[in-house]
């Protein structure tokens, strides 16, 4: 990990902003490495999850809401089981996530990933459940190279669920429906 | 007792054989379910990965829903709905200001008294007995992994569900109807879970490696018990042929499904002809229990 670090960086509060938020406290953390040595996704990652841990320890906010990790992060939370000092690693990486994208600052290599997100929820947000095909409808829309390059896969996969009766174009809406949307107008 | 099935595996959706497959089996040997009223989506990994106040106010809704209706406990049988579920309940628990803005978000007070189960559970404390009087099909040559993947044992403090390293309760159930439990190294690895579409490489290398440790400890099937553990098993077999040449050909049941079939039940009505690798041969290893 090659980073530049700035005096300003090193006395910054983004340890313990961390911590208000979420009451994770990166600062137990003594760098063993156990939650990479476990990691199923870190070799895809640009900063390993103790690295990230160290990003936010020394005050590296830039660097750490922008790391394309905290999106490829699968929430497996085998870090947070087996870290001897018990924080709470794949919890950090929502804390993060959700800053990355108050802030605008999320990494746009793993626009894919973020695209998903959000289609999953506007569908929750409009029909209470997901709504698989209005879901990936959205997505697709929303990452047209993405499905370029899968399309082949997907209408096969698409087509196959179609004939087990597996995939509905028709969206599942609860009577509640307009408590949902109260939901997310209030916390979203 | 109530049940939230949650989206994965409600009719016409992409896991629905496993919720057919869990209410084929309690009809049989309980307890008796009853859908929750008006239950909504719990957020999933897109609810939690982005917005932890959104998150759990989607997952309390559905226990205030629940206590509303009377129960006081709950059948979750997709992990990601249970873990969701447990976490927020645990978590409005700990914090007392996110209990008042979920509240005044939901506007439904929040119940403690809601107790959320997943299916390995409540077959354990329920049904155990049951599977042993009422079998009536036993498989032969059956070896079985076990694949509990992530959201049924972690976070181990919260969900307080078996060993978050080697859990054995899926074994457990896998050995009573009769079938091999296959001792193996991946029983807790991640799927890749929710990158299914979006980062589909890495579903894909995941659960190559997660196939190739069942084939080598010599299992003939894998048994789930959860959607996208299935979805990521079962559909990615055609893109890892694909991407790595590899054919496994390895069917992918739901432990319910498993059950169902001990109990003498036909396997169309437990959903067993919608899965994309074909479940044959582990239909034909049950036959008639001798009497």
């Amino acid at each position: 990990m090659k980073i530049k670090i700035t005096t300003k960086e090193l006395t910054s509060d983004f340890a313990k902003e961390v911590k208000e938020r979420s009451g994770i406290d990166v600062k137990k953390c003594y760098q063993c490495g156990k939650c990479t040595a476990g990691c199923p996704v870190a070799y895809e990652m640009d900063y390993m999850p103790n690295q990230i841990i160290r990003l936010v320890q020394i005050g590296a906010r830039k660097e750490a809401l922008s790391s394309r990790t905290i999106w490829l992060c699968a929430s497996c939370i085998t870090c947070s089981t087996r870290c001897p000092k018990e924080v709470k690693i794949a919890e950090l990486m929502d804390v993060l996530r959700e800053m990355a994208l108050e802030e605008g600052v999320a990494n746009p290599m793993e626009k894919d990933i973020t695209t998903f997100h959000e289609a999953f929820l506007n569908s929750v947000k409009k029909h209470g459940r997901i709504s698989e095909c209005g879901m990936i409808m959205e997505y697709k829309r929303k990452r047209p190279k993405a499905a370029l390059k899968s399309a082949l896969q997907d209408l096969s996969d698409g087509s196959q669920l179609m004939l087990k009766g597996k995939l509905s174009l028709a969206p599942h809406n609860i009577k509640g429906k307009d408590s949902i949307k109260r939901i997310f107008e209030k916390l979203q | 007792m109530g049940y939230y099935p949650g989206c994965a595996i409600t009719k016409c959706s992409t896991s629905e054989e496993y919720g057919t497959s869990v209410l084929g089996v309690s009809e049989v040997i309980g307890p008796e379910l009853e859908e929750i009223n008006d239950w909504n989506c719990c957020g999933a990994s897109s609810g939690h990965a982005t917005n932890h106040k959104l998150s759990t106010a989607l997952s309390v809704r559905n226990i205030s829903l629940a206590d509303k209706d009377g129960y006081d406990e709950v059948l979750a049988p997709c992990p990601m709905c249970s873990q969701r579920l447990i976490i927020s309940q645990n978590d409005v628990q700990e914090d007392k200001k996110l209990r008042e803005e979920v509240e005044d978000a939901i506007e439904m007070p929040i119940s403690n008294n809601v107790k959320v189960s997943n299916y390995l559970e409540i077959v354990k404390n329920y049904s155990m007995d049951e599977i042993a009087e009422k079998q009536k099909k036993k498989p032969e040559g059956l070896k079985v992994a076990s694949y509990y993947g992530c959201l049924l044992v972690r976070p181990p403090k919260v969900l307080k569900f078996d060993d978050p390293e080697n859990p054995k309760t899926m074994d457990e159930i896998v050995t009573a109807i009769g079938a091999e439990a296959v001792d193996w190294e991946f029983k807790t690895s991640c799927c890749g879970g929710g990158f299914t579409l979006s980062r589909t490489d890495v579903v894909v290398k995941l659960t190559n490696d997660i196939l190739e440790g069942a084939v080598e400890a010599g299992a003939n099937a894998i048994a789930v018990a959860c959607p996208m553990c299935h979805a990521n098993l079962d559909m990615k077999q055609s893109n890892i042929e694909k991407e790595y040449g590899r054919r496994f050909n390895i069917p992918i049941v739901y432990i319910s499904e498993l059950i169902g079939l001990a109990l003498g039940l036909k396997p169309k009505d437990l959903g067993m002809d919608k899965h994309f690798i074909d479940t044959g041969s582990v239909i034909n290893a049950f036959s008639n229990i001798e009497k």
